[in-house]
């Protein structure tokens, strides 16, 4: 009797919705985080719980964690990194960048010629440019003949970050 | 931010995931040898001086609704009133400036595929900039964060 979302039934429960409304910005930091939730939605504890495990089984909660904030731990610079590789290497060689310990997120991404030819996105942190210049050589290294171009995007202010937001009940506006 | 070895510990194992059981709290505070309440003190605090930007479940967007990252190419004296309209448009949660040709890169989300390209069109129409859509293909690390070298911070 599963409600839970899969890739071919992208439907949550209302409850299911409800609950991520509810944690989106973080669990409650008290002992049991599960029933003071419980509290504010109206549902028994152990419901919270197994909605949650359920969910996460799921994969609509990719991870459960303390979030680092890097930019205020002292990493100020914030490279995306993006590399023109080869079609017929890119899969194998992005497994590879994303198992590279500094790299955050590595994807691909669709070329839009003539003005984006770069399909290998690297995220890499550093407190100085030096440190992400490092870094990009090593993925360089990785990349190999199959990489005919790349370039480093620094992020130079954040004007905008927010987690997932769900509204109540729907997200149509 | 220097951080004590506690704190240090803390975020180096549960940065990219803590137990999801009863007592969470209480399951940390035995690994880390603390009590729960520090755990929960520490927690709290770290939170408050925002060096963790949340306690908590991170969703995946492709299975709670749609996304994209996109970007665009404002002139340098349009840039504060392009970011803004970015800003404001509904559904975008993320939004950096970057230093490149494209120098706003945000990601766009909805609740499903259609509403997505809706609110890029929408924008695009607004911004009367080309955007450049850049849906993700294929991931090969998503955001699991990355081992903190502490002794290097500032």
């Amino acid at each position: 009797m599963s409600t839970f979302t899969l890739k071919s039934d992208p439907v949550l429960s209302n409850r299911d919705r409800e609950l991520i409304v509810a944690t989106q910005s973080g669990l409650p930091l008290v002992s049991d985080p599960w029933a003071e939730l419980g509290k504010q939605l109206d549902m028994p504890a152990d419901e919270v719980l197994s909605r949650f495990q359920r969910m996460q089984e799921a994969g609509v909660i990719r991870r459960v964690a303390a979030v680092p904030d890097h930019y205020k731990l002292g990493y100020r610079f914030n490279g995306m990194t993006v590399w023109d590789v080869r079609d017929d290497a890119i899969a194998q060689l992005g497994e590879k960048v994303g198992c590279l310990p500094f790299v955050s997120h590595c994807y691909r991404r669709p070329r839009h010629l003539p003005y984006w030819s770069f399909n290998l996105f690297a995220m890499v942190h550093g407190i100085s440019r030096e440190e992400v210049e490092h870094k990009a050589a090593q993925i360089r290294e990785v990349l190999g003949d199959a990489c005919t171009g790349h370039t480093i995007l620094y992020s130079s202010a954040i004007l905008k970050k927010t987690g997932l937001r769900l509204k109540k009940q729907t997200d149509k506006q | 931010m220097r951080l004590d070895a506690a704190d240090r510990q803390m975020i180096d194992s549960y940065q990219r995931n803590l137990p999801v059981c009863e007592r969470p709290y209480e399951e940390m505070a035995r690994a880390l040898g603390l009590t729960e309440e520090e755990v929960i003190q520490r927690l709290s605090a770290l939170q408050e001086q925002q060096v963790l930007s949340r306690v908590g479940p991170v969703f995946e967007h492709s299975q709670a609704g749609a996304s994209l990252l996109a970007a665009v190419a404002a002139p340098e004296e349009q840039m504060d009133l392009v970011a803004a309209r970015i800003n404001r448009a509904p559904g975008v949660n993320h939004n950096y400036a970057r230093e490149h040709t494209y120098n706003l890169w945000f990601v766009m989300t909805a609740p499903d595929e259609d509403t997505l390209e809706e609110r890029l069109d929408e924008l695009e129409h607004q911004l009367k900039l080309p955007m450049l859509r850049l849906p993700m293909v294929e991931g090969y690390h998503i955001d699991l964060g990355f081992d903190i070298d502490w002794e290097a911070l500032p």
